[in-house]
């Protein structure tokens, strides 16, 4: 297992010495089958935004993440649904290197993002994050105003050319612009959940990544913002990959192209994470292959 | 006397005497009790009331011989009966402004060592040696200051300083034991690091996780999720913590007085002698001559009081909207 | 222009993000610079008094007087003792007071009433008075109508002192006492007083116990009012407080830091490392009671 560095975190490669550990001769024998079919072009030829291998995540001693493997594929929304607890935080935390900070972290196996290891010593968590943006569950904006919130990070990054027009691109694929283009200037928090949680997605698209992960991002808001934010992933998608953790399987079946159910597996002694299924969304939910996600997307427990 | 409060009255009906008498009993303890307790807190208030009556009364007399020309005067010759202020007022503004400039940035760089960089195990140390840095009385820092500091500066740094800054007024030449305004300035900035860094240090680890990953998310180095999102968050906190710091400056007479020399006079050189309101009144207070010059004391110390509740105030008023502005985060 | 990102290419440092690593790697060293100064003040401070003190201090140093008209030689009996009565009978007056206090402002007011504000406001702005104006307001309360220094008049001064921090850290810990203990209490019967003493109280007795041993601490090491109240004074051992200045540690080392003669510095040393000793004994059993407490309150 590869060690992180507990509660410190440095801006690149780490110093500590990790050893790296090989992938594991152990046989991915849960890994879910790939078919490739339906009506969004072969999938083979899609490109495959995220190459993951034999992913497995301890905290510690605890595992929590079981041996994953799944590929995620370019401008399709892939879903990621399950009971709580299964691992669906972890799993998409450990794609843009958020879990460093936890303390006792540590991840063996294989992400590969355009082939390139997120977790090899050369690569810069900084810039991992550059192309992976993320947006929470519970809306986060800074105590700025809502144009500074949009332009920190551009301005970080060293574009302040153009930056209204950047700014204004981004509320708008947000679809945040309308109401807040003549209060550019008030603070972020005035407004409400719905609005903040877009602005969240404003800031992240401002910087213009290539992926946005997504961890539960309506489940702190009422109805009206959730269907808003759905309406956006169809929109947002043809821009970026999109991955969103869910724990409303009705709304996976709404926005997502490809669909990952984990589950909780009691294996000896403890309950670890594990992908159980992986498919197109339709055959998830119509045409389960695995009797867990039968019950699962049935209702027939959590 | 807890176990007499465990054993209470059963739940059945007790004989009607017992009963009143334990109701008396209680009225009476608890009539006594609370009695107490308030006069206790009257108490505080009018041990505040007492020392602005008697700062007022004492100065009484300095305050209408001299008036507010006081504090512009730059005379102190008690001789001739001849006092004012200016001189310490310039005094304690110089060694304040010198310790502030010097800590505010230490402390928050310690601060931010101690809440966000330090590993667990060198947090639990550093942290705890800050906070005794807080506890050396002043007398000792004072007397380290005299036998020690002033010395290695006058030898070492003023004509350092002196040599390749000496253009500018403020770094003259070196006085000759090293007891200057400079050396004060230096004391007060030892004492005031652990203040303003403890609080800071505790008012960063109050910003939110959340807050901190959304910044991280962005793709922000660490650097830049201090600057974007830590300070900003802190920012009324640290003000007022600095102003806390700046009050505990201003208000230090002791290790101020043993290495600031004692001067009369105010000097444009940073390592002249002087005085600062806290220290003259430190010095001078055993020796007084005349009751003029036991006034003008006082009138120092009115000044001094004035200035230090306000600074007081100022940081409470700083930290009671910062609390509000938090609350709405 | 952020459209020439390219995803695929490796994930090293791209456009500006090596300098802005850079720059990040820089702010870090000087936080630890700064770090690494207040340890090294401490230490060196500390160092200093260590090295300097430790050779003056004996068994006959810490049990004889200081020579009658200065001069090497002797020890600091005498100021210890002074000390201690001094901030003994500081701590008998500050430390009831403080207490109830407390008690007011926790058990008795209501959160948001003008009284409870008001000795709020009053505790805050003691506690930021300076220390010698503090000494000054003594003296001409006690030692100008009287017209001599007393040990007295210090304790006084001194316990003005402490009583903020008494009250303040007093007022902390009972709040943290879980209310319903005090349901308990009454719906056993037990009078409010009986409660407050035989219940509350107790529970939050060790925050108390730590806010006043810190704040010995503090009054021990006090020297502007001292300065003022109790400054002139002769060299041998007394019990008597009043009428006459008492011999007193930080007034021996501020002597010794004003006086010409470096004889006396050996004593001084000897004096602050004894001073700081307690101090640090007093700090870190401060801390270890408020941590234990702290456990027993949370777990």
């Amino acid at each position: 297992m590869r060690p992180s560095d507990a509660g410190v975190s440095d801006d690149h490669t780490d110093r500590a010495a990790r050893p790296r550990v090989r992938i594991q001769a152990e046989p991915s024998s849960r890994s879910a089958p790939e078919v490739a079919l339906g009506d969004r072009g072969p999938l083979l030829e899609r490109a495959a935004v995220f190459d993951i291998r034999d992913m497995a995540v301890a905290y510690g001693t605890k595992r929590a993440l079981d041996w994953t493997t799944l590929k995620i594929y370019r401008n399709l929304v892939t879903a990621v649904i399950g009971p709580s607890g299964c691992g669906k935080s972890t799993f998409i935390r450990s794609l843009n290197r958020m879990n460093d900070s936890v303390p006792g972290f540590s991840l063996s196996g294989q992400v590969l993002y355009h082939g390139h290891d997120v977790y090899a010593r050369a690569t810069n968590r900084v810039e991992v994050r550059r192309r992976i943006g993320m947006v929470f569950q519970k809306p986060n904006p800074f105590p700025k105003s809502i144009y500074d919130n949009v332009a920190w990070a551009p301005r970080n990054l060293g574009l302040k050319t153009d930056l209204d027009a950047r700014v204004e691109r981004a509320l708008r694929r947000a679809a945040l612009w309308d109401e807040v283009k003549d209060r550019l200037r008030v603070s972020a928090l005035s407004l409400s959940g719905g609005q903040q949680q877009r602005l969240c997605i404003a800031r992240a698209i401002a910087v213009e990544p290539d992926v946005l992960l997504l961890d539960e991002p309506a489940s702190a808001l009422d109805p009206v913002a959730t269907a808003l934010i759905e309406e956006l992933m169809h929109e947002l998608k043809s821009r970026y990959t999109i991955v969103i953790v869910t724990h409303n399987m009705q709304q996976a079946a709404r926005v997502a192209d490809r669909t990952a159910f984990f589950s909780l597996d009691s294996t000896g002694s403890e309950r670890v994470g594990t992908l159980v299924e992986y498919n197109d969304t339709e055959t998830i939910f119509s045409r389960p292959a695995d009797p867990r996600t039968r019950d699962y997307v049935t209702g027939r427990f959590g | 006397m807890s176990a007499r409060a465990t054993a209470s009255p059963p739940r059945r009906r007790l004989p009607r005497r017992a009963r009143e008498l334990l109701l008396a009993d209680g009225g009476l303890g608890d009539a006594v009790l609370r009695g107490l307790c308030v006069a206790a807190g009257v108490i505080s208030v009018l041990i505040l009331a007492e020392v602005a009556y008697q700062v007022i009364t004492g100065s009484s007399l300095a305050v209408s011989r001299f008036g507010l020309g006081f504090l512009v005067h730059t005379q102190w010759a008690p001789n001739f009966g001849r006092f004012g202020a200016a001189t310490t007022i310039f005094g304690t503004i110089v060694c304040s402004a010198i310790a502030l400039v010097l800590a505010t940035p230490l402390a928050i760089a310690i601060a931010i060592y101690l809440s966000m960089m330090a590993p667990r195990g060198v947090r639990v140390v550093v942290g705890p040696m800050v906070e005794m840095l807080a506890a050396i009385p002043s007398v000792i820092v004072g007397f380290w200051g005299v036998i020690v500091l002033a010395p290695f500066l006058q030898a070492h740094v003023e004509p350092f300083l002196h040599d390749t800054l000496g253009f500018i007024p403020i770094f003259g030449p070196p006085e000759t034991t090293g007891l200057s305004v400079f050396t004060g300035g230096l004391i007060l900035t030892v004492m005031v690091v652990p203040i303003i860094a403890s609080l800071s240090r505790d008012l960063f680890l109050t910003v939110p996780a959340e807050l901190k990953d959304g910044a991280e998310a962005l793709g922000a180095t660490r650097w830049e999720v201090i600057r974007g999102v830590v300070l900003p968050t802190t920012v009324s906190g640290v003000a007022a913590a600095t102003m806390l710091g700046l009050g505990r400056a201003l208000g230090e007479a002791i290790a101020v007085a043993q290495v600031i020399g004692a001067g009369n006079d105010i000097h444009a050189s940073l390592f002249e002698t002087g005085n600062t309101l806290a220290s003259r009144i430190a010095l001078e207070f055993s020796g007084t001559t005349s009751k003029l010059y036991t006034s003008s004391l006082f009138y120092l110390a009115l000044i001094l009081l004035a200035i230090g509740v306000g600074t007081n105030l100022i940081a409470q008023t700083i930290a009671r909207r910062y609390d509000v502005h938090r609350t709405f985060v | 222009m952020l459209s020439e990102m390219d995803p695929t290419a490796p994930l090293t440092p791209s456009g500006n993000l090596r300098r802005r690593i850079a720059v990040s790697r820089l702010m870090t060293a000087a936080a630890i610079a700064s770090a690494v100064i207040a340890v090294a003040a401490l230490a060196i401070v500390v160092f200093a008094v260590a090295s300097r003190g430790a050779p003056a201090i004996s068994l006959g140093f810490l049990t004889h007087d200081p020579p009658q008209f200065g001069g090497p030689g002797g020890g600091i009996a005498s100021a210890i003792v002074g000390t201690t009565l001094i901030v003994a009978i500081a701590a008998a007056m500050a430390t009831p007071l403080g207490v109830l206090t407390a008690l007011y402002l926790s058990e008795y007011a209501r959160p948001r009433s003008r009284a409870a504000q008001m000795i709020r406001m009053a505790l805050d702005l003691m506690q930021g008075l300076p220390s010698i104006i503090v000494g000054v307001v003594v003296f001409g309360l006690i030692v100008n109508p009287e017209h001599r220094e007393s040990g007295f008049a210090g304790s006084v001064a001194l316990a003005i002192i402490m009583l903020p921090l008494i009250a303040r850290s007093g007022q902390e810990v009972l709040l943290l006492v879980p209310q319903n203990l005090r349901e308990a209490a009454d719906a056993l019967g037990v009078r409010r007083w009986r409660s407050i003493l035989g219940i509350v109280l107790p529970s939050a007795l060790p925050g108390i116990v730590t806010g006043t041993i810190l704040s010995i601490a503090r009054a021990a090491g006090e020297t502007a009012p001292l300065l003022i109240l109790s400054g002139l004074f002769m060299p041998g051992t007394t019990f008597n407080l009043f009428g006459q200045a008492v011999p007193n540690i930080p007034m021996l080392i501020f002597n010794a830091s004003e006086a010409a003669d470096p004889t006396g510095f050996a004593r001084a040393w000897g004096a602050a490392l004894v001073l700081l000793v307690i101090i640090l004994i007093a700090n870190i059993g401060a801390r270890v009671l408020l941590a234990r407490s702290r456990a027993r309150m949370s777990g």
